[in-house]
C-alpha cells in the first residue's frame, strides 16, 4: 500500500520523538495499544498554566500511518489546552494524513492516546489544574 | 452449499457441510487445547479426500466444489493450528467480540511493559546484540507458553469468556513482539 505524501513526510521525519520524567511537574501520559496490529503508543504532554499544552512527545511502535498520527498530535496539541486538545477527532487527523480506510485505526489510536494524556492529568493535578 | 454432490465428492464418508465449524469439520472437541497430532491427521485424510488432483477428470461442478473444500480445510487447519487463531476463533463461535479494532484502552502497566520490550529488542537489533536478542526470545517464549496454559484454563474449565477476551488481546501485542524479535534475530544474522 502506498503511503500519502503527508504520512511519508511525518514517518521520515517524526516530530517530537521521545519522552518527558513521567513525574516532571505538568507531565502527563497517555499509554494505548491497538491490539489487532499490536501497535503501542505513548503521548505525553507537557501542561502549564492555565491548562495550556506547552509541549508534547510521543513514542510509538507501529506501522508508519501509526507513527505519522502521533507525531502530528503532537504538534496539534501545541498551544492548544486541554479542552481543546480533546475537541481533536481522529476523522481530522486522517483526513489531514489521507489515510486510506484500513489504516483509520491509527489515527483513532492518536485521538485516544490524546484522551488518555488528559485523563492522566486530570487525574494528577486534577483540582489544582481547575484552581 | 449443496450437500448432495458433497456427499458424492467425499465417496462414502459422511456428507459435509460447508458451514459447520471448523472442530466439526475434523471431528474434534470444540476446546482450546487440542491435540496437534490429532489435528493433523484428521487434516492430512480430510485434504487428501478434497484434494482438486482427485478431480483433475471429474466435470467442471464437482472441480470448482472440490477447490471450495480444499480451501476450506485449509483455512480450517490454518485456524486451528494457531493458538491465537483458534483462540479468536472460539470466542467468535461463541458470539463474544474480541473488540481488537477498537478497544485501545489496554492496561497502562501492561502496555508501558510492552513498550519497554519494543525498546529493548530496538537496542539490540541497532547494536547487533544477537545474544541479547535470543535471550529475550526465550524469556518470551516461556511467557507465551504460561499465558496459553492460562487461556486452555479460560476457555476449557471456566468458559469466561470475558477474561478470555482479554487475554487474547493481551497475547495479539505479545505475538506481535515475538514477530519483531524474529526479523531483528534476521536482521543480525544477515
Amino acid at each position: 500500500m502506498a503511503y500519502s505524501v503527508k504520512v511519508l513526510d511525518h514517518y521520515e521525519n517524526p516530530r517530537n520523538v521521545g519522552s518527558f520524567a513521567k513525574d516532571d511537574e505538568g507531565v502527563a501520559t497517555g499509554m494505548v495499544g491497538a491490539p489487532a496490529c499490536g501497535d503501542v503508543m505513548k503521548l505525553q504532554i507537557k501542561v502549564g498554566k492555565g491548562g495550556v499544552i506547552e509541549d508534547a512527545k510521543f513514542k510509538t511502535y507501529g506501522c508508519g500511518s501509526a507513527i505519522a498520527s502521533s507525531s502530528l498530535v503532537t504538534e496539534w496539541v501545541k498551544g492548544k489546552t486541554i479542552e481543546q486538545a480533546l475537541d481533536i477527532k481522529n476523522t481530522q487527523i486522517a483526513d489531514e494524513l489521507a489515510l486510506p480506510p484500513v489504516k483509520i485505526h491509527c489515527s483513532i489510536l492518536a485521538e485516544d492516546a490524546i484522551k488518555a494524556a488528559v485523563a492522566d492529568y486530570r487525574k494528577r493535578h486534577g483540582e489544582a489544574a481547575a484552581g | 452449499m449443496p450437500v448432495a454432490p458433497a456427499s458424492r465428492l467425499m465417496s462414502g464418508r459422511e456428507p459435509l457441510d460447508l458451514s459447520t465449524d471448523f472442530f466439526s469439520l475434523f471431528a474434534l472437541p470444540r476446546s482450546f487445547r487440542l491435540a496437534a497430532a490429532q489435528l493433523d491427521r484428521a487434516y492430512v485424510e480430510l485434504q487428501a479426500s478434497v484434494h482438486p488432483d482427485r478431480f483433475a477428470a471429474a466435470d467442471d461442478s464437482a472441480r470448482r466444489l472440490a477447490m471450495q473444500w480444499s480451501t476450506r480445510v485449509n483455512e480450517a487447519y490454518q485456524t486451528l493450528k494457531k493458538p491465537l487463531a483458534r483462540a479468536k476463533y472460539l470466542l467468535h463461535l461463541a458470539a463474544h467480540d474480541v473488540a481488537d479494532e477498537n478497544n485501545t484502552l489496554m492496561p497502562a502497566d501492561f502496555l508501558i511493559e510492552q513498550l519497554e520490550w519494543r525498546e529493548a529488542v530496538a537496542e539490540a537489533r541497532a547494536a547487533g546484540d544477537h545474544h541479547e536478542l535470543e535471550h529475550m526470545h526465550h524469556r518470551l517464549q516461556r511467557e507465551l507458553s504460561s499465558r496459553y496454559d492460562e487461556l486452555g484454563d479460560l476457555f476449557d474449565e471456566r468458559q469466561d469468556f470475558v477474561e478470555a477476551a482479554d487475554r487474547v488481546r493481551r497475547l495479539m501485542f505479545i505475538e506481535k513482539l515475538l514477530a519483531d524479535l524474529d526479523e531483528a534475530m534476521a536482521a543480525c544474522d544477515a
